[in-house]
């Protein structure tokens, strides 16, 4: 489980995130929505503390992450996995080598298991065979899968994902996020997933935090959405006709 | 920003890099590629340049001391002084600035907004040293090869353009880079040379590493990184002249 307490955070005076109290479950897909803009990016920064938050608390499983040393610092860390917006994969390296990454810098297993925990995990995501290609030779759903991959090879115990789906086709798109879903509950990770993709949002969302300007607008299930009252949130879910007529569907 | 902010900034990314590997492993494998890359690709252009180099700077001589006066083989004497004291470092240098400064800042100015960095801070690496010590590593170690090349083949060019053109005999010539040799010149050389390839890394790496933005920033990133390496290498050029030569 994750915790933010109170985070605030401002670029030269400029408030991003306001006040950002919410905590997500482990065992569970949580996603923020809100439009392109609202702090999503930054809100997930400061949770892997790639930025520091100007105040606030973040717990991990109870552990405040400010008051750890650098060490355990260092451990939490190795207990994370991050899909970034672009995949970021490193550029100089095969698929194997990228998935493999983390166990050559922090383990001290043999080839052989590594070869076999890499195969196991390019297998996950249906990438199986792909080992020696480059990332510039990958299309843009099979970068993510390798990233998937990449994030799980140590067995994290958080997930993280910035628009995991951006810029892909719906199909490819929703096979990301089954792949999400599934490997959360498989591995029972704590998984925070931004976006502003409303597919998404029906397909997996189970706990859903809205930001809009910074602050917390609302919080709930996908079921709960189609009912709100919210007239920010209404605005953003019904923005567009396929889920006006989603709303109207199911009012009859 | 200000200078100084800037001198704070490179000096504490600098101190971030020179930490201890997570993995000897994988910096060792790093450093052999780094070697390659960086080293070992830039022989080419620094054997081209430094024969021209050579060429010239015999060539000029001779037509500088047209005078009965003049012994031959001082042309091959002052050749042989310029390009050891001067051109096989610091020329050299500014050529590294502009190859290898603009690759390694472009390089890790592309996996900064590709977010290939977070990834790796994400990871738990100290990404300013996986990324930037194999760099400094790498080119201190192979510097002084390539300065040492570039004396070797800087002689020969001048001893070819001067025979071919005529204005010095190859006894005259050889006699010259032969006469009053200093071996302390070519430990000058070398120890510039190393500093050099300090700044180069550091300097290139420090902008790649804080490049903001997308592709156009870091073509700004690698542009900025070879002018300042260049003027960094001028500045301590003059500074390690009157520290060891004086
Ligand atoms: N490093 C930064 N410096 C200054 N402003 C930033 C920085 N990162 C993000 N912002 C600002 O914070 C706001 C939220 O950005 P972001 O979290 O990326 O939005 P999104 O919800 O689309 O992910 C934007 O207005 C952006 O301009
Ligand atoms: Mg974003």
């Amino acid at each position: 489980m994750i915790e933010l307490r109170h985070i605030n955070k401002s670029f030269e005076g400029q408030s991003v995130l306001d006040d950002i109290s919410v905590s997500f479950e482990q065992g569970r897909t949580n996603l923020v929505i809100g439009r392109s803009g609202s702090g999503k990016t930054v809100l997930l920064k400061c949770i892997v503390g790639l930025l520091e938050a100007d105040s606030g608390d973040i717990l991990y499983s109870g552990d405040c992450f400010s008051r750890m040393n650098r060490k355990e610092k260092q451990n939490i860390r190795q207990r994370f996995g991050m899909l970034f917006q672009g995949a970021a994969l490193f550029d100089s390296l095969s698929v194997e080598e990228n998935v493999r990454f983390k166990l050559d810098m922090f383990t001290r297993m043999t080839s052989r298991e590594k070869k076999d925990r890499v195969n196991f995990c390019l297998e996950r995501v249906n990438l199986s065979g792909k080992n020696r290609l480059f990332p510039s030779e990958l299309s843009g759903g099979m970068k993510k899968r390798v990233a998937i991959a990449r994030a799980i090879v140590m067995n994290p115990r958080y997930l993280f994902c910035d628009e995991p789906n951006s810029g892909l086709d719906p199909q490819t798109a929703i096979m990301i996020d089954k792949l999400i879903i599934d490997i959360t509950r498989e591995f029972n990770m704590t998984t925070i997933v931004n976006t502003h993709d409303l597919n998404s949002v029906m397909e997996i969302g189970e706990n859903v935090v809205y930001i809009h300007e910074g602050k917390i607008w609302w919080q709930g299930t996908r079921e709960e959405i189609l009912e709100t009252e919210n007239p920010e949130l209404s605005d953003f879910v019904f923005a567009t006709k396929l889920v006006r007529q989603l709303k109207k569907l199911d009012d009859i | 920003m200000t200078l100084l902010q800037h001198i704070g900034r490179y000096t504490i990314l600098i101190k971030r890099s020179l930490s201890r590997p997570e993995s000897p492993r994988v910096y060792y494998r790093r450093l052999i590629r780094e070697m390659e890359v960086l080293g070992i690709n830039s022989t080419g252009i620094v054997a081209i340049i430094s024969f021209f180099m050579g060429a010239v700077i015999t060539i000029q001589t001779a037509y500088n001391t047209e005078s009965p006066l003049f012994p031959a083989y001082l042309i091959g004497l002052a050749a042989r002084d310029s390009i050891l004291l001067e051109f096989s470092s610091t020329i050299v240098a500014l050529i590294l600035a502009g190859k290898v400064g603009s690759n390694i800042a472009s390089e890790i100015g592309t996996m900064r907004v590709t977010e290939q960095i977070d990834a790796l801070e994400i990871m738990g690496v100290n990404s300013a040293a996986y990324l930037i010590l194999p760099k400094i590593v790498a080119l201190m170690i192979i510097a002084p090869f390539l300065s040492v090349l570039s004396m070797a083949v800087g002689i020969v060019g001048g001893w070819i353009a001067g025979t071919t053109v005529g204005v010095v005999s190859t006894p005259d010539y050889i006699y010259g880079i032969q006469y009053a040799f200093i071996p302390y010149y070519i430990t000058y050389s070398l120890i510039k040379s190393v500093v050099f390839a300090f700044i180069i890394t550091t300097v290139s790496s420090y902008h790649g590493y804080y490049t903001r933005g997308g592709a156009l920033e870091v073509g700004r990133s690698s542009t900025l990184a070879v002018v300042h390496s260049s003027v960094v290498i001028l500045l301590f050029n003059l500074i390690l002249t009157q520290l060891m030569l004086a």
